[in-house]
């Protein structure tokens, strides 16, 4: 398809340490369309940061990308040179880091952050710039933006900083966002102003979102289709409807079953059974596979990928589907 | 309810900027433009009683972290009272309040600048359990494992540095540091929100197991509705530095009396709403550096009458632990 942003292939991000090599990406395959969103959840630790920030080109060493390939627009990003990706930085691709400090400098005025955003991408008049920097503000629900514009990071509020770096994001209105747990400290309302402005920003201006996050609630209301992450690898892939409604994977079968609002309040939330793998050590076959209630023999087998089209499909032995949805397995 | 443990009376903390270079030349010139104020925290009563979990809920910005430091110590309020099992906050002795400053702990909003980016796991997570001799040094690896598999970290990692760490594990990091101090009071700030749900679950879990088991009190803020509902006993509502609503959790949750709360809760994002198109806040966002007059909530509530401009609302009893703060909450509730 023409109409990709982004098509990342057999991605393979590695951690070389003392005591091994960590794949902390480990194989992704995924795809991002103009105006599409693609929801990335996944346990903490299985690779979403890492995914985003390899696709940025933002690894730095010990990491490197191992194999792969990441296709932006047509034109391929891995051995990249650094001036290159630097140009396309925050002009048309755009990160919003999980931690807003990644994106802010300590010891600058949020307006020099914020025109520099900008001027270094394009020639425009300071005030122009500025009334820029006040609108977007606005949009992410600053209130009195322009007092804001003067103030340090440390004078705001944890969410207030997690909004100035997601208004720097949008700034300069880019092809791809990937945006890295953009809401996590953010109450609803004003949840729902920033995602309000984002599908606003994906349909007028096409620009195409992965939105990294573990809040199922907030990935069914705001993407189109949701890749579910494991260990590195993303285990489960279809629409919105698709993934929420018939979950094929175990794995996301546990993440459902876990939402607070899915338990009686007050009675132990149900839990998936076991801890999150160490990359290091995963166990041989499906590394899901130790906190499997349906594991069996089959599945100490690496499961292969079963395709129902191109963008749904699952890496399981014993799904929670019946398996003649298929059409071919690959 | 028995006597509370931590008492918190008409606290305020307030933010000054002095105004900057070109400020002072219009000050010169008599512009009104002056020195600026936030009133992150204006006015605070509230009571926690031992064992109890309170949420505290509110926009972002309106003062939760504030308040939150506060009460562990952190911040001195600029004016009000803050007491501790029947001590003084502002007034203690040297050994009270060493005491004090271990009983309390607060897991931070952002674990990644709270973390020493210079020190392992094995030390941010096991030096004071040494100092304070939760532990001897025989025993504190075996001590930091256990904390760490606590909370679903596997110690095989403890050697590495925060920066090794994903968000979500940074933030599991945070939590340890404080559990092992075996805190008695723990403000929990934001604690599981880059968490994803299953390990939300198994820190949840552990939570209420230690109050449970240790009669541990929290100070519970959050901005997830659903969290909140799940694991606080009675939750507060603040809004721009004001608490505006207090009451059980099941009470408020059935029927919220304040216009805040009732827009508050009608906005919790579900699971079963697809693809659904979000709405922008209707209304200027007022600013804590200039708050409205009356009642904070004026400009954005749908009920607000001339009086709610004038005057502040005052604090009303609907039941038995249950506060509001709204010239009409007599009337309101009802129609929920
Ligand atoms: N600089 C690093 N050095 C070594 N290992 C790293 C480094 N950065 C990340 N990792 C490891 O890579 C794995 C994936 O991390 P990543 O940050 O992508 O997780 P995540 O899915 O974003 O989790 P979270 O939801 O907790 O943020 C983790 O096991 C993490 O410990
Ligand atoms: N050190 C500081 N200097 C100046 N202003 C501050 C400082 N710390 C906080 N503020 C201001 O106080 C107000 C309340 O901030 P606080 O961090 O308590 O909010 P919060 O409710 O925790 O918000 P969030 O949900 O976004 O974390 C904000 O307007 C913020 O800008
Ligand atoms: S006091 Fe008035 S403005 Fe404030 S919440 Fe009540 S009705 Fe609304
Ligand atoms: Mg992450
Ligand atoms: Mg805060």
């Amino acid at each position: 398809m023409t109409d990709k942003v982004l098509v990342t292939k057999d991605l393979e991000t590695v951690f070389s340490m003392r005591d091994g090599d960590a794949k902390a990406v480990n194989g992704v395959s995924l795809s991002v369309g103009r105006g599409e969103v693609l929801g990335l959840v996944g346990e903490s630790g299985s690779g979403k940061s890492v995914t985003g920030f390899s696709i940025i080109g933002l690894v730095d060493a010990p990491g490197r990308i191992a194999k792969g390939s990441i296709k932006f627009q047509g034109t391929e990003l891995v051995g990249m040179s650094e001036n290159d990706l630097r140009a396309l930085r925050g002009n048309r691709i755009a990160m919003i880091f999980q931690d807003p400090m990644m994106t802010l400098n300590p010891v600058l005025r949020i307006d020099t952050q914020m025109l520099e955003a900008i001027l270094a991408h394009r020639k425009m008049p300071r005030a122009q710039a500025l009334a820029r920097c006040r609108d977007v503000l606005n949009l992410v629900g600053i209130a009195a933006p322009e007092e804001r514009l003067k103030t340090y990071p440390h004078e705001l509020s944890g969410g207030m900083r997690q909004r100035v770096a997601i208004a720097i994001a949008f700034l300069n209105e880019p092809d791809l966002i990937i945006a890295d747990e953009p809401t996590t400290a953010l109450d609803v309302t004003i949840q729902a102003q920033i995602i309000h402005e984002a599908q606003k920003l994906c349909r007028l201006t096409g620009t195409a979102m992965i939105w990294i996050t573990h809040d199922l609630a907030v990935v069914a209301g705001i993407a189109d289709r949701i890749a579910v992450m494991y260990a590195g690898r993303i285990v489960e892939q279809g629409t919105v409807d698709e993934v929420i409604d018939t979950p094929a994977h175990p794995y996301t079968v546990g993440l459902l079953g876990s939402v607070p609002s899915a338990n009686k309040r007050g009675v132990p939330l149900r839990q998936i059974p076991g801890m999150t793998p160490n990359i290091l050590s995963l166990p041989v076959g499906c590394p899901f596979r130790e906190r499997c209630s349906r594991a069996d023999e089959m599945c100490q087998v690496e499961p292969s990928r079963h395709v129902v089209r191109e963008d749904r499909d699952w890496f399981c032995h014993h799904p929670h589907i019946a398996p003649d949805t298929s059409e071919a397995t690959q | 309810m028995t006597s509370p443990l931590m008492e918190l009376r008409d606290i305020k903390k307030h933010f000054t900027k002095k105004a900057d270079f070109a400020g002072k030349i219009a000050q010169r010139f008599g512009a009104a433009t002056g020195d600026e104020t936030v009133f992150a925290v204006d006015g605070v009563n509230l009571t926690i009683a031992k064992g109890e979990v309170l949420g505290l809920v509110g926009e972002s910005g309106c003062g939760k972290s504030t308040l939150g430091r506060i009460v562990a110590g952190i911040h001195q309020a600029t004016s009000g009272d803050v007491s501790y099992g029947g001590l003084d906050l502002s007034d203690l002795t040297k050994s009270e309040q060493a005491r004090v400053t271990l009983e309390i702990q607060m897991i931070f909003q952002d674990p990644f600048s709270s973390l020493n980016p210079r020190m392992r796991v094995e030390q941010i997570v096991g030096e004071a359990p040494l100092v304070h001799g939760l532990c001897t040094a025989q025993e504190q690896s075996d001590y930091v494992d256990q904390v760490l598999t606590q909370v679903g970290l596997d110690p095989m990692l403890k050697r590495r540095y925060p920066h090794q760490f994903s968000g979500g594990q940074r933030q599991r990091i945070g939590i340890a540091r404080a559990l092992a101090v075996k805190p008695k009071f723990l403000v929990c700030d934001e604690s599981i929100a880059a968490l994803d749900v299953s390990i939300q679950a198994q820190v949840i879990n552990l939570f209420m197991e230690l109050r449970d088991r240790l009669d541990l009190t929290y100070l519970f803020i959050s901005h997830d509705l659903s969290v909140v509902q799940h694991i606080s006993d009675r939750i507060a509502i603040m809004y721009l530095g004001r608490i505006v609503e207090v009451a059980p959790t099941e009470e408020l949750f059935a029927a919220p009396n304040h216009p805040y709360t009732q827009a508050l809760l009608s906005e919790v994002p579900r699971i079963d709403q697809r693809n659904r198109e979000f709405g922008a806040i209707k209304g200027e966002i007022p600013s804590p550096l200039d708050p409205p007059s009356g009642c904070h909530f004026h400009p954005r509530c749908p009920f607000a009458q001339p009086i709610c401009s004038e005057q502040s609302p005052p604090t009303r009893e609907i039941s038995k632990d249950w506060k509001s703060v709204c010239h009409f909450s007599q009337n309101m509730g009802i129609v929920a």
